[in-house]
């Protein structure tokens, strides 16, 4: 599920449409994420494993990732220590959903550079509002 | 006089001499001896007298008048005031079996072969002037008896009968004599007891002729003490009353303190006095009748030193000779012969103890550990070492009375007598620190010892007996005069300088100087090995440990079976030493029989058990005295050493101790370890279990909130989401079962229902239940069963579920589209054999293991399957276990993709089951096992 590569700053800030990249290997979870990016107006991308999270990094620089922490090939405080140590990706925000639930797992993630930890299972307003206020924009209401 | 008679007498005085001492020798075979005597014992060491006393005294006397006294003020010094020193060194002697003083000193430190060597060579090259100087005074005594006739001239001594040279042919006859003497008896610590009795009867004879002069010159010739003395004051002799002239009262305190020395440290005192000693309670008689004894041979020296003086008023006669010469000057002639008889007492008496003394000292202490060490000849073939002994000694004799011969013929025509004595004297004062450091000083080392002797020796042979050479001309006189090279500084007489002293004073006090000096130092700074500081101990308080040793059972020289068995027994544990004496005794084919005297063989197994004890030296220690009987009692032997046996005790408690802890400790560690390593188990398996009951839950909840929130949801989405609740839900029920069931099987508290099972319902249960998954995925099913399906031993559900694990992979695993899954059942050796085959990618062969292992999951790609549990492969495992058989997995043959095997065993018709490898207990069929 490709989403078209996104313009320039100011294109967006029209459109108000943000790239966000689901870095995730449980189907269900993606479809979930996937339906309630797109509700916030973003464009998503998915990557199953790391080394495919890294390829889409370098195909298009999303504006934010949320991402698994056990994943197949390459696990996602690897993928986290990987952008973090790439100035061009300095602006990706970084938001993991792990199911790893001690306090130790989230202070590695943060160490890493990760921007954010939610733990699964999560609350679907939780993710939508954290996302949306590491882009400065609000969460559409339910209604 | 005739040399004839003369001759004639003396052969008939030895032959009776000899007479003696064999009649002494039988009298002690029928126990009767003749020298368990305290008066006998007390003459036998009046060999101290010796021609220099018998001649030399009066020589001395009519020269320098009292300087004679000072050699028998201190012998009477030690006997009477520090008789002590003489008890403690019988003691010693007696428990240790000593034979000489190389072997004294030797067996104090350590058993040094070495050092008993180089005692052998100080006795030997010390003892050659002293024997010289009996030779000289017999070949002396002889020309004149025979020669003289009483005027007032010159003699010249060695002046040669029939050709030969007349000390020779001395030296020769003492040599057969002291071969005959004292080579009649192999072993050497036996008691002499013929000779001792003929060297008593020496003493008697000496004495008997001088104190004859005596009586002779004072009440013969002149009118009693005052008369001969008034004569000599007229005579303007009356210096000779008092001390030499010049008073050198330091000459007379060396002389005092030598003697002291000389009468312990003499080869021949030591031996006729502490190894020849048959009763310690003789002392008690020796230490008052001996310095009597010398009282009397000293009473008459100064009157026929003076009647000498006043007879031969031209000089020209030899003073040493005065005894000899005086009753031939006064006519008579049998009184002459007597006199003659008694110097050559007092000659032979000192020649024989001293050959006797020296050749055992070189045999024992040079010639056989030569031999033994050496190899030269090969002792242990020499079945009967008894001829060779007496050889080396008779051997030994003979060469140093040549040697004797040698020094005679080189250094004394230009000494006195009295001076060849005391270059003896100080040569064995060189024995005195070793022998009263090593009695008196526990800390006294062998290399103390042996260094002290040995500089010691050195100063002596460079400032007595090399000047004695020079002197006669047998090395440059300048010598002595500039010292070697001209360097002043070593003249042998003036070492470092010292000047003002005499010869002897100056030797004495550089060799004890270094001697001392050495011994001491060394020995504070050197280690003691363990059998230096037993025999020290043993040495130092031979006392303490000798107390009641009459009582003993080894006194009489011999330890019985029963009484090694004791020892040992005492030190590695009675059980330990009696089964080992037992199992010796079966090896050796011997009955062991505790009151039977112990052989070698029985005293070498001791030895070598005690070693392992208490080390070896200690055992040997040990062992030897109980071998050689009479030395120490076992009491006395436990006292030294059960100080060293509880040390050790002590020593291996801790040690156990410290084992047992250390064991403990890494026990702990172990169990510590394990520990760890099971809490890191318990957590990762909990944070898996976490993890995979989290991730359903997550979606469950996610599109739960999605579906609440978004009532503008189409049709079709809505449906697809509750459809993923629901699956999720079912997954999170599995998961959770599957758990459960794991634990359960793993802890053993799984209900099983084991009974006799048709295998063909099984697998068409487990086919029924998989095939519409499979349809809808179109994955061809294929299963290949025999016509007559054995019956096996099983739980029916838990081996269905084993089968749908393995088909529900295979589905999810095949090839997508053109899915191929098969299985095949059949019998093999004793199993049923079933496989379930796909045509899937296939494990790796890292993985083959590992998939049975416990949330081991793939990467399962975008399929739409359900998510496995990670748990099916390890269950099946655990029911296969279980159940008596084994599962695994290989590559297909027959084209790509896996396939997972299982057997379970068949059941037998009779109602007996057949049993695994494992010899797993069957269970009657129907019965509920609860493990």
């Amino acid at each position: 599920m490709r989403s078209a590569p996104v313009g320039e700053k100011g294109e967006r800030e029209q459109t108000m449409a943000y790239s966000v990249l689901v870095v995730e290997d449980e189907p269900n979870i993606v479809l979930s994420l996937q339906f309630i990016m797109k509700r916030s107006g973003h464009d998503v991308r998915v990557a199953e494993d790391g080394e495919e999270a890294l390829r889409a990094m370098r195909d298009q620089t999303p504006d934010v990732v949320l991402l698994d922490i056990m994943l197949p090939k390459r696990d996602g405080l690897s993928v986290c220590e990987t952008i973090r140590a790439n100035p061009d990706w300095a602006g990706v925000k970084i938001l993991v959903l792990s199911a790893k639930s001690r306090e130790a797992d989230k202070e590695k993630a943060l160490a890493l550079g990760a921007d954010d930890y939610i733990t699964k299972p999560y609350s679907t307003r939780d993710v939508c509002e954290r996302v949306n206020a590491m882009l400065g924009m609000e969460c559409p209401q339910a209604s | 006089m005739q040399g004839g008679l003369v001759a004639v007498t003396s052969i008939a005085y030895l032959g009776m001499l000899f007479a003696i001492a064999y009649f002494g020798d039988k009298r002690a075979e029928q126990g009767r001896s003749l020298t368990q005597n305290p008066y006998i014992y007390t003459l036998s060491i009046a060999v101290f007298c010796t021609s220099w006393t018998f001649y030399g005294s009066v020589g001395l006397a009519a020269r320098s008048g009292l300087d004679f006294l000072p050699i028998y003020i201190g012998p009477t010094l030690v006997f009477v005031v520090w008789s002590l020193v003489w008890v403690k060194i019988i003691r010693i002697c007696k428990v240790n079996r000593i034979t000489s003083i190389a072997d004294f000193i030797s067996s104090r430190f350590g058993k040094s072969s070495r050092l008993g060597g180089l005692v052998a060579l100080i006795a030997v090259i010390g003892t050659t002037p002293y024997i010289s100087l009996q030779l000289k005074s017999i070949a002396t005594s002889f020309e004149i008896i025979t020669n003289y006739s009483g005027e007032n001239s010159a003699i010249n001594p060695v002046l040669s009968q029939f050709g030969l040279d007349t000390t020779f042919l001395i030296a020769l006859a003492l040599a057969i004599f002291s071969i005959l003497f004292g080579t009649r008896h192999i072993d050497a610590s036996e008691h002499h007891e013929g000779i001792v009795a003929a060297i008593a009867f020496e003493s008697i004879v000496k004495l008997f002729a001088f104190l004859a002069v005596g009586f002779f010159v004072t009440f013969g010739v002149y009118g009693g003490f005052g008369d001969l003395f008034e004569r000599a004051k007229d005579a303007d002799l009356t210096h000779l009353f008092s001390v030499s002239p010049g008073g050198d009262y330091g000459t007379w305190v060396t002389m005092i303190l030598l003697s002291m020395l000389a009468i312990i440290c003499l080869p021949r005192q030591f031996y006729i006095t502490a190894v020849e000693n048959t009763d310690e309670n003789h002392l008690r008689t020796a230490v008052w009748l001996f310095p009597l004894y010398l009282l009397a041979i000293n009473i008459f020296v100064l009157p026929i030193a003076l009647s000498g003086r006043m007879a031969f008023t031209q000089g020209g006669v030899d003073a040493d000779m005065f005894v000899l010469t005086v009753p031939v000057f006064y006519g008579q002639g049998a009184l002459a012969l007597l006199a003659f008889i008694g110097g050559l007492s007092a000659a032979t008496s000192m020649v024989i103890v001293a050959a006797i003394a020296t050749s055992t000292m070189v045999c024992n202490n040079i010639v056989m550990p030569m031999l033994v060490n050496w190899r030269w000849v090969d002792l242990e073939k020499r079945g009967d070492l008894t001829g060779l002994l007496l050889l080396i000694r008779r051997a030994s004799i003979i060469g140093i009375l040549i040697l004797s011969y040698g020094y005679f013929r080189i250094a004394s025509e230009s000494y006195s007598l009295v001076t060849i004595g005391l270059v003896s004297f100080v040569a064995a004062a060189q024995f005195a620190p070793a022998i009263l450091g090593g009695i008196f000083w526990k800390g006294a080392s062998l290399k103390g010892a042996m260094t002290g002797l040995a500089l010691g020796a050195v100063m002596w042979a460079y400032t007595l007996l090399l000047p004695s050479f020079a002197q006669s001309g047998w090395l440059p006189i300048s010598f002595i005069d500039y010292g070697p090279f001209g360097i002043e500084l070593l003249r042998p007489y003036a070492l470092f300088g010292m000047e003002g002293y005499n010869n002897l004073t100056h030797a004495l006090f550089w060799s004890m100087l270094v001697n001392v000096g050495a011994f001491v130092v060394v020995s504070l700074m050197s280690r003691q090995s363990a059998i230096e500081r037993i025999q020290g101990t043993m040495f130092v308080d031979v006392f303490l440990y000798t107390e009641g040793l009459k009582d003993s059972r080894f006194l009489q020289g011999s330890a019985s079976i029963g009484d090694l068995r004791d020892l040992v027994g005492r030190f590695v544990g009675e059980d330990r030493a009696e089964k080992s004496f037992q199992s010796f005794a079966t090896e050796q084919g011997l009955h062991l029989r505790p009151g039977q005297v112990a052989d070698s063989q029985w005293l070498d197994r001791a030895e070598k058990m005690l070693a392992g004890a208490v080390g070896s030296a200690t055992a040997r220690v040990m062992i030897g005295s109980v071998i050689k009987g009479g030395i120490v009692s076992l009491d006395e032997m436990y006292k030294i050493l059960d100080e060293t046996s509880q040390a050790i005790q002590y020593s291996r408690m801790l040690e156990t101790k410290s084992r047992e802890l250390e064991d403990t400790t890494y026990q702990l560690q172990a169990a510590n370890e394990r520990l760890k390593e099971l809490d890191m188990l318990k957590d990762d398996f909990l944070n898996t279990i976490s993890h995979e009951l989290r991730t359903p839950l997550t979606s469950i909840r996610a599109f739960s909130e999605i579906l609440s929130e978004t009532p503008d949801i189409s049709e079709g989405e809505r449906t697809h989401f509750l459809s993923v609740i629901r699956k999720e839900s079912e997954r999170l029920s599995r998961l959770i079962d599957q758990i459960l069931d794991l634990a359960k099987m793993e802890s053993g508290q799984m209900d099983w229902t084991l009974a006799n099972v048709d295998s063909k319902p099984v697998i068409e249960e487990a086919v029924a239940a998989m095939s519409a998954l499979m349809q809808e995925r179109g994955v061809k099913l294929k299963v290949d069963m025999l016509a007559g399906m054995p019956m096996i031993k099983a739980d029916h559900d838990q081996l269905v579920q084993v089968l749908i694990n393995l088909l529900s992979n295979a589905a999810k695993f095949c090839r997508h589209p053109g899915g191929h899954v098969g299985v095949n059942a059949r019998v093999k050796g004793g199993n049923l054999l079933i496989s379930v085959t796909d045509n899937g990618e296939g494990v790796p062969d890292e993985k083959k293991a590992k998939v049975f292992e416990k949330f081991h999951q793939f990467n399962q790609g975008t399929d739409k399957m359900p998510r496995g549990t990670g748990l099916g492969l390890a269950i099946c495992r655990e029911i296969i276990t279980f159940l008596g058989g084994g599962i695994w997995v290989e590559d297909n043959p027959n084209g790509s993709g896996a396939r997972f095997s299982f057997t379970v065993p068949l059941a037998r018709v009779d109602g007996y089951f057949e049993i695994d490898e494992d010899n797993r207990t069957s269970p009657e069929p129907g019965q509920r096992v609860a493990e």
